[in-house]
């Protein structure tokens, strides 16, 4: 499922898989971050107990995130690696933060142009990018879209609002597509 | 027996025959196809059955946790890779043996073996529910509390060699479940003034985000693939007799999956590996692990399907859940108003006689169904992956939004599948973040309640369970770090 099969000379080389630097230091400047943050997030309760605090669980969650990070830093850093691998890693994440994107524009216009229509248009745009050209491949798409809306919304009632089109939609119609699309 | 009688007439309902059919064929379908996983379906699906009366939804979501793996075993058997995670062993003695023209025989071993230990593991439920009915109510805060902490610790010495990471994440689930309104104190924490991060961060959607999102993201930004496998000729019948050659193998692997589902923070993983070694050490032929021997087969299936049931133990009993899909079941739980614990057990015990009985009929249904249809499955085995990621990213949508129409959550939940996404592709775990927003949010407030009746540190374990939960925190901790000086002693010296 994933394209990281590594070649048996490059698992020797290095004990640890590539972009696994720059995600030590990531996790170590958040989780220090956060932890000097403490005092300005959470308030001291007078006459409570330390166990009491409101800053007591933070503060365990945030110190042990703290320690553990500069400890996998410090593995890291002592573990052979490929340096191009670090970068390459990298633009691989870079690349997949456009499947997020993706999600939350689906996510802003599912309540203005309605759940199916959204959908019906999305599955298969998703799918292009993707890489699939047939007419076949997007068609199963968007029919894959219409029964995943028909599926939730129709049988199992699921809350998704319709969407704000569907008001200029003739009475009969705006009912069943707000209720049941 | 009144008790089964109470259950079974709970489960006497066409809603909940036709949940339990959907959900056990569904989980068998959804495990079949590599890279979605009862993690993901349950997490979509955890929305869609809120709506539904208690032992519906739950039946859906337990047929779904426990027939997943006995689909993932078709792909694991026949092209190599394994329909979920945890069929991962399986694909050592499985697919050998389909490469020697044994894939019926490996197939039918793989769906005895998986009924066995299914079927086991129930059966050891009902048998020690009284004891677990008359154990339960010892169980107070403290008890709870360390119950929880030893399933952290766990958690984390469970993942060998990544320790420091797991508990890096198990601290991290711990402060993300912190964010939001201290009820005791009614303050904010970690919200920065923004309103929507004052009610806090829900389960639901950093398990949306952890598991389906980042899951269609791995697999849309992953090579296209499209799994084939070779149709299986003739019937699965016949190989069905054959478990009963091993019958030492396939008890003691159910055995282990029992006991390693029962303990919190352990799991599937580390029931399939104890019995797969188990069996190749008592085995006469170990040379031919890994090379198509029926024992590692059914080891390796045996055990895996032994833990949903027991893994239902300290989830019911203590309120505990032991990993991320029945962390998951406890949100089920709580949005119907019932509280698993020791009340539970006392109070309700028809309700959880029928949870263990749909369990028992699950296991009769996958079987039949999977003898009947495995070269109908294959089709699905054949979608491509990317195409598979189209669909999780849309379906992940209706599990995020419906649960309350928000676009904060889906913007978590965005966040989430990248921290899940980046988590899959450095090959670390992701369950301990879960276990640390579930466990931490337990301990919480059980140390709260209990420290009312505390005076002194000693008092805390002053009560016999609460005595032997210390001592096996304790002794797990200091076996684990035996280890590491032994591993880093070995080391040093093979580099001298």
């Amino acid at each position: 499922m994933t394209d990281r099969t590594p070649d048996v000379d490059d698992i020797a080389a290095s004990e640890r898989l590539g972009g696994d630097r720059y995600f030590a230091i990531a996790i170590l400047v958040i989780s220090a971050g956060l932890l000097a943050l403490i005092g300005d997030q959470t308030q001291w309760k007078a006459g409570k107990g330390l166990l009491n605090q409101p800053a007591f669980w933070p503060g365990i969650g945030l110190i042990g995130m703290t320690a553990c990070a500069a400890l996998y830093l410090a593995q890291s850093l002592a573990a052979r690696r490929i340096a191009a691998w670090d970068r390459r890693e990298f633009f691989v994440w870079i690349r997949c933060l456009e499947y997020p994107l993706w999600f939350m524009a689906y996510v802003f216009i599912v309540p203005v142009v309605g759940y199916l229509p959204t959908t019906v248009l999305f599955c298969p745009l998703l799918a292009r990018r993707a890489g699939y050209r047939s007419a076949r491949a997007l068609l199963s798409a968007a029919l894959m879209g219409a029964v995943i809306v028909v599926l939730f919304k129709a049988l199992l009632q699921v809350r998704v609002p319709g969407g704000a089109l569907y008001e200029v939609l003739p009475d009969g119609l705006r009912n069943f597509m707000i209720l049941y699309l | 027996m009144d008790v089964i009688l109470d259950g079974l007439s709970i489960l006497a309902r066409w809603d909940v025959v036709a949940a339990l059919l959907i959900g056990s064929i569904g989980g068998v379908i959804i495990g079949a196809i590599p890279g979605v996983g009862a993690a993901v379906a349950i997490a979509i699906l955890l929305p869609a059955t809120f709506s539904f009366d208690p032992i519906v939804g739950l039946t859906v979501l337990l047929g779904i946790y426990g027939s997943s793996m006995y689909g993932g075993s078709i792909p694991a058997v026949l092209i190599n890779t394994p329909g979920t995670a945890v069929n991962a062993l399986t694909t050592y003695d499985g697919y050998p043996m389909t490469r020697r023209g044994e894939g019926r025989r490996a197939l039918s071993l793989a769906y005895s073996a998986s009924f066995f230990g299914g079927i086991f593991s129930v059966l050891c439920l009902i048998i020690l529910s009284p004891l677990l009915a008359s154990i339960a109510p010892h169980f107070g805060s403290r008890e709870i509390f360390l119950a929880a902490l030893l399933g952290l610790v766990l958690a984390v010495v469970v993942h060998r060699g990544q320790t420091v990471i797991a508990a890096f994440l198990v601290f991290f689930g711990i402060f993300i479940n912190t964010i939001g309104l201290h009820t005791a104190t009614l303050t904010r924490r970690f919200t920065f003034d923004l309103n929507f991060l004052a009610s806090g961060i829900d389960l639901i959607v950093v398990v949306l985000g952890l598991f389906a999102l980042s899951q269609a993201f791995v697999l849309l930004v992953g090579r296209d693939d499209s799994p084939k496998a070779a149709p299986v000729s003739g019937g699965l019948f016949q190989g069905l007799g054959e478990l009963f050659k091993y019958p030492g193998t396939a008890s003691a692997s159910s055995g282990f999956g029992v006991v390693m589902g029962m303990i919190p923070g352990v799991g599937e993983f580390m029931a399939q590996f104890l019995s797969y070694t188990f069996a190749q050490r008592r085995s006469k032929t170990p040379e031919k692990f890994g090379d198509g021997a029926p024992e590692g087969l059914i080891a390796s299936e045996a055990a895996n399907n032994a833990v949903p049931g027991a893994a239902m133990i300290p989830l019911l009993a203590l309120g505990v859940p032991g990993e991320a899909l029945t962390a998951m079941m406890l949100s089920v739980f709580y949005v119907h108003n019932v509280v698993p614990g020791p009340q539970l057990f006392q109070n309700q015990m028809d309700f959880v006689m029928a949870l263990y009985l749909a369990l028992l009929i699950l296991n009769v249904m996958v079987l039949v169904f999977l003898l009947f249809s495995t070269n109908t499955l294959l089709q699905v085995i054949r979608i491509p992956t990317r195409f598979l990621g189209v669909m999780i990213l849309t379906l992940a949508f209706v599990g995020v939004y419906s649960l309350r129409n928000s676009v904060w959550d889906c913007a978590i939940a965005a966040v989430f599948g990248f921290i899940g996404f980046v988590l899959k592709r450095l090959q670390l775990p992701i369950v301990p973040i879960i276990l640390g927003m579930v466990l931490g949010r337990i301990m919480e407030v059980k140390l709260r309640a209990s420290m009312a009746r505390v005076k002194t540190p000693l008092d805390f374990i002053d009560r016999p369970i609460a005595f032997i939960l210390f001592c096996a925190i304790v002794i797990i901790i200091a076996m684990h770090v035996r280890g590491l000086l032994k591993n880093r002693k070995q080391e040093r010296t093979e580099n001298a």
